[in-house]
């Protein structure tokens, strides 16, 4: 237990707000992104994609692009079928989920505007792109797929013909008492339908893969602008046939994915089909509106969302009817994205009956699969819209009607209705202090009087009082989920001779710091400086172990890994500097990396003459390891449970729609804080995404089934001049399932900010008469929704 | 995205440019700041022969004075447009609707001449000429010819200019002593106007003696709201300045995007008149 009590010392670097170790690399342009890897003899890649959402494919002649200048080789589905299995979905979550096969690249059949048909080779960009023109396909049209709920008619045209149905599966809960009994005995029940918009996400860095293969040993390496270098070289294995053991994924530096790059794509799979067909090193990278139609999209569902409660406000029970859109096929972990909802809908809240179903359905459209939050926030925005309609049907106050239903901060441990217990949380605290920092009072009282006098712009508030879960995941609960895997994660420390440590972790930063954040919890156990440390990842032959990032796991699973492997180096430097201090472990002290024997503080080492010591001693006694290095993989034993209270002030202004966000604060609990500069970053970043979604961004189609939206020109993501200056704070309240406290932040803005801005939007105009805008709440939109409720 | 292959040429002189677009026929697509043309290009959505790159003649940029008239070289960028002084004094409401184009790389690179060559009616400077009574003067085979704004954009995307002609300057009469206001209503900062109006109006006796009211993306030209600005003639206060606006969507034909419907374009036209009028005024 010595051990565990020094681990509980941390805090000299973990808390301190280090500029980022990856800044200066990333700031300067000494990166390696995918993109900027060359290799001699490397050819590149164009992707000939479907122009139309659904046919059947009659004929591919490749043979025209052959001619073109530049072109070694080009491949129809066909040709390329034989070497290449089907895409994996490793989360079936139902057990007679309808699988459809899904080839890399289409052979008989494409069902999205999108699907690869072809892929040119040649030796550069140009001449592949140039060649794609040249390629002969021929379309038999087939009837799109683009209405949720038409598409699980009995007679409607399907996406997969062989499966009978669109219907890809049912998936129920039902906890607590009966939804029906609890409305029996409701003074009042509400019944919502919201849509949540197809978004597409946006990562900076575009895709990108390079394959070199070295022929005489048939070995491959993979280089990926991917969120999952290690899941991605199993699945590879298992698509190319190519084993596992032969296959090195490397993810380089890589800009961002926001679950996009949590995927395993087509085109890796043919890159590494073609480098093993010509025997040469590959690239491919998209373009961005090449991005637009073939990296998955997010969200894509409707709600349909039911509360009975009592006069005073008090939730009885909620039920969600969800259809969500899976897209034309299933990827990685497509089907499983509104289950990590399901258990988000009760959010903070108590309640006696909790009744959820979804039904999934495949539509020709791009892929769905994970995006920022992956399905907590549209959890959490459809319950924090029918709270703030709840509070509105009962004339109460939208935070009054929280309050009464909220888990109070005495008593956690709770565990909610949809069965997860949320180990520590005091929304109390958090919701004071963002009504405080907000002006709620006052902000009210300019409402009322902009209310009574009739003025055009109007002040809306909006309240999101969330929770999410983070930290994916204790395996039990991924196993009674029909999770693929478990939610482990792997770190070793390296003590190297001369005292300098390298971690090494299976997450997969793109973005987040954990170079950083890291080396400051191992600099704090060990008590090295932060600067001697060096953190591994990112690639299967250094890092040979993970489960990679997403679901903001990294620091509350990685994190802790990276703690306990820390903190076994201590513990067997303990032994060693026992022997050479001549003295009983328990008579060893160890402080800011220094061991020194009690009451003789001049024997002293410290631990990184220990790993010189380690290296060069040569009579250690028996049993006493010549290493000091050590590995641990953590299980998590609970999810962590974020949470904070996010207020929006809007001004909407009836005579065009336009609405501006002239405040925004929030107040956050993400745990205890390793870097606050990083979560200050996380935490903009994240409101800026869910801001889109409520005011901005839409993949919009049309009824052909082409993305209309297809370039940033259509599909708007705002920049700094469309935000407004956020003002953030936090309450820290550790979470008891990780020794380091942490709960993760990589979603909490995303999650939080989409309700608390479309309800500040609702709140403007309810004296209107307005009870609902659809995202994005388009000026257009607000408009007319003016106008319907004055008409 | 990879444009397709094109022939590259970068003349030294007005009339070597001319040559090559005359030789080249159809084929040919001037590239001058390249804000609008690579994005064409680069989507697939022009494919020209040959590329005339005339970024580097010199004289085409800057601004003088002529007499009553300011003349503004095709290649002055938007950022000059900007912070040009003869510009700000004698045509503010272009140097204002100017600021608001795009982002500040865009600006930097962008050119006036090459806006209004490419003729989008989205984009924000050809209804500010069109409002501004400009002329724009071009150069072919057979030397110049000046072209008033009412005549030079033609339709979508489709100026007055011939393929072998170059814009070379634009001339602005002076608008000294007039008020202005460029109103533009889009989504994001960077996205384009949903609708832009470009008012400019001169007062005499506390009245709008005359008003000129340019709109951005209401049809498939700039578009001049005519019958708005006859009403607006003596309106003396902020109710007939509404009345008038009202006006303002008569005779365009705005389109659909995924951003706006035609009937929410001509109600922001009525609303964005009434208000950069009223702004022009110092009415408002």
């Amino acid at each position: 237990m010595t051990d565990q009590a020094v681990a509980g010392e941390v805090g000299r670097e973990v808390g301190r707000a280090r500029p980022r170790k990856e800044d200066a690399r990333l700031l300067t342009g000494q990166t390696t992104w995918t993109d900027n890897i060359q290799v001699a003899g490397m050819l590149h890649l164009a992707v000939l994609r479907s122009p139309m959402a659904h046919a059947r494919i009659t004929r591919v002649d490749v043979a025209p692009a052959l001619e073109r200048p530049g072109v070694l080789a080009a491949f129809s589905g066909a040709d390329l079928a034989e070497g290449l299995g089907s895409l994996p979905c490793a989360w079936p979550v139902t057990e007679d989920i309808v699988l459809p096969d899904h080839p890399p690249i289409a052979v008989d059949e494409v069902r999205y505007a999108g699907d690869p048909v072809a892929v040119v080779v040649a030796r550069d960009r140009y001449a592949a792109a140039d060649a794609l023109e040249a390629v002969e396909v021929d379309y038999d049209p087939l009837p799109p797929v683009l209405d949720l709920e038409a598409a699980l008619a009995e007679d409607a045209p399907l996406v997969h013909s062989d499966k009978g149905t669109n219907r890809c599966y049912a998936w129920p809960l039902a906890t607590g008492e009966s939804f029906a009994a609890v409305r029996e005995r409701a003074d009042v029940t509400l019944k919502r339908r919201y849509h949540q918009q197809r978004l597409i996400p946006n990562a900076m860095e575009p895709r990108a893969v390079v394959v070199t293969p070295l022929a005489a040993s048939g070995e491959y390496t993979v280089y990926s602008a991917t969120q999952i270098p290690h899941i991605l070289r199993i699945m590879l294995a298992t698509v190319t046939g190519i084993p596992e053991h032969k296959l090195r994924v490397i993810a380089p530096d890589v800009g961002g994915g926001f679950g996009s790059k949590l995927q395993v794509y087509g085109e890796e799979a043919l890159a590494l089909a073609v480098a093993r067909e010509l025997g040469r090193p590959v690239k491919w990278t998209e373009s961005r509106s090449e991005g637009y139609l073939a990296t998955h999209h997010g969200r894509g569902m409707i709600q349909d969302i039911e509360v009975a409660a009592t006069r005073e406000g008090r939730l009885l029970g909620l039920k969600v009817d969800l259809v969500a859109d899976m897209g034309a096929y299933l990827m990685l972990v497509t089907p499983g994205i509104p289950i990590l909802g399901a258990f988000m809908y009760p959010a903070i809240y108590k309640m006696d009956a909790y009744e959820f179903r979804c039904t999934g359905v495949f539509t020709t459209r791009t892929p769905t699969d994970a995006y920022r939050g992956a399905g907590r926030p549209e959890a959490t925005f459809a319950i924090e819209r029918i709270m703030d309609e709840l509070a509105a049907e009962l004339g109460l106050d939208p935070v009054e009607v929280r309050r009464r239903n909220w888990i109070r901060r005495e008593e956690f441990p709770y565990t909610t209705i949809a069965g997860l217990t949320y180990d520590s949380g005091d929304y109390e605290a958090a919701t004071d202090r963002a009504l405080s920092l907000f002006g709620y009072d006052d902000l009210r009282a300019e409402q009322r009087a902009r209310n009574e006098r009739g003025d055009p712009v109007r002040l809306g508030i909006g309240v999101s009082t969330f929770t999410e879960m983070c930290g994916l995941a204790p395996s039990r609960v991924l196993r009674d989920l029909r999770y693929g895997a478990g939610g482990w994660e792997a770190a070793s420390i390296r003590m190297l001779p001369t005292g300098k440590v390298e971690v090494v972790t299976g997450t997969s930063p793109h973005g987040q710091g954990h170079e950083t954040c890291w080396s400051q919890i191992a600099a704090d156990v060990l008590g090295v400086p932060f600067e001697d440390v060096e953190v591994l990842h990112g690639d299967t032959k250094s890092s040979p172990q993970g489960m990679d990032t997403y679901g903001s796991r990294s620091l509350a699973v990685g994190g802790e890994a990276v703690h306990r492997a820390a903190t076994t180096v201590v513990a067997k430097a303990r032994k060693v500097a026992a022997h050479l201090l001549e003295a009983s472990e328990q008579d060893l002290e160890f402080r800011d990396g220094v061991f020194s024997v009690k009451g003789s503080p001049e024997a002293r080492r410290s631990i990184q003459e220990i790993a010189f010591e380690a290296f060069t001693n040569h009579d250690l006694p028996d049993g006493v390891e010549p290493s000091i290095n050590a590995e641990h993989v953590v299980d998590p034993e609970n999810f962590s449970f974020p949470h904070g209270t996010h207020l929006c002030a809007v001004e909407v202004h009836t005579e065009t729609g336009w609405t501006r966000i002239r405040s925004y604060v929030c107040v956050d609990d993400v745990g205890r804080v390793v870097n606050p500069v990083i979560v200050e970053g996380q935490v903009h970043g994240g409101l800026a995404q869910g801001i889109a979604q409520a005011l901005y961004e839409e993949a919009v189609y049309d009824d052909e089934g082409n993305l209309v939206s297809g370039s940033m020109a259509d599909y708007l993501v705002p920049s700094a001049p469309d935000l407004p200056d956020f003002v953030t704070d936090r309450t820290e309240t550790p979470a008891t399932s990780n020794a380091l406290g942490v709960k993760g932040v990589g979603e909490a803005g995303t999650i939080a900010s989409t309700p608390a801005v479309v309800n500040a939007v609702v709140d403007a105009l309810r004296p209107l008469g307005v009870t609902d805008v659809r995202m994005p709440c388009t000026p257009e939109r607000v408009w007319r929704a003016v106008r319907e409720a004055t008409a | 995205m990879i444009p397709p292959a094109f022939e590259y040429a970068r003349p030294e002189t007005v009339e070597e440019a001319v040559r090559l677009l005359a030789e080249a026929g159809d084929e040919a697509k001037v590239l001058a700041g390249g804000q609008s043309l690579l994005p064409l290009l680069r989507l697939r959505l022009a494919f020209p022969e040959l590329v005339v790159d005339v970024g580097r003649i010199p004289g085409l940029r800057g601004v003088r004075e002529d007499g009553d008239t300011l003349v503004i070289g095709a290649l002055t960028t938007h950022h000059e447009v900007i912070r040009d002084p003869l510009v700000r004094r004698h045509a503010g409401l272009l140097a204002a609707a100017t600021a608001t184009v795009a982002d500040p790389a865009v600006r930097h690179r962008g050119t006036l001449g090459g806006s209004l060559a490419h003729a989008d009616p989205a984009g924000d400077l050809p209804a500010v000429v069109l409002a501004l009574d400009g002329e724009l003067v071009a150069a072919g085979p057979e030397g110049r010819r000046t072209v008033p704004a009412r005549e030079f954009f033609v339709d979508y995307l489709q100026s007055a200019l011939s393929p072998d002609e170059l814009l070379i300057e634009i001339r602005v009469p002076k608008a000294d002593g007039w008020g202005f206001h460029y109103e533009k209503f889009h989504r994001v900062a960077q996205s384009w106007a949903i609708v832009g109006v470009a008012a400019l109006v001169r007062r005499e006796d506390g009245r709008i003696a005359e008003a000129r009211v340019g709109l951005t993306n209401m049809g498939a030209t700039p578009l001049r709201a005519s019958a708005a600005e006859t009403a607006l003639a003596g309106a003396d206060g902020p109710d007939p300045v509404r009345r008038a606006a009202s006006g303002a969507a008569e005779g365009t034909r705005p389109g659909q995007d995924a951003s706006a419907s035609p009937e929410y374009r001509a109600h922001l036209a009525r609303v964005l008149t009434e208000r950069a009028v009223l702004t022009a005024a110092g009415m408002g």
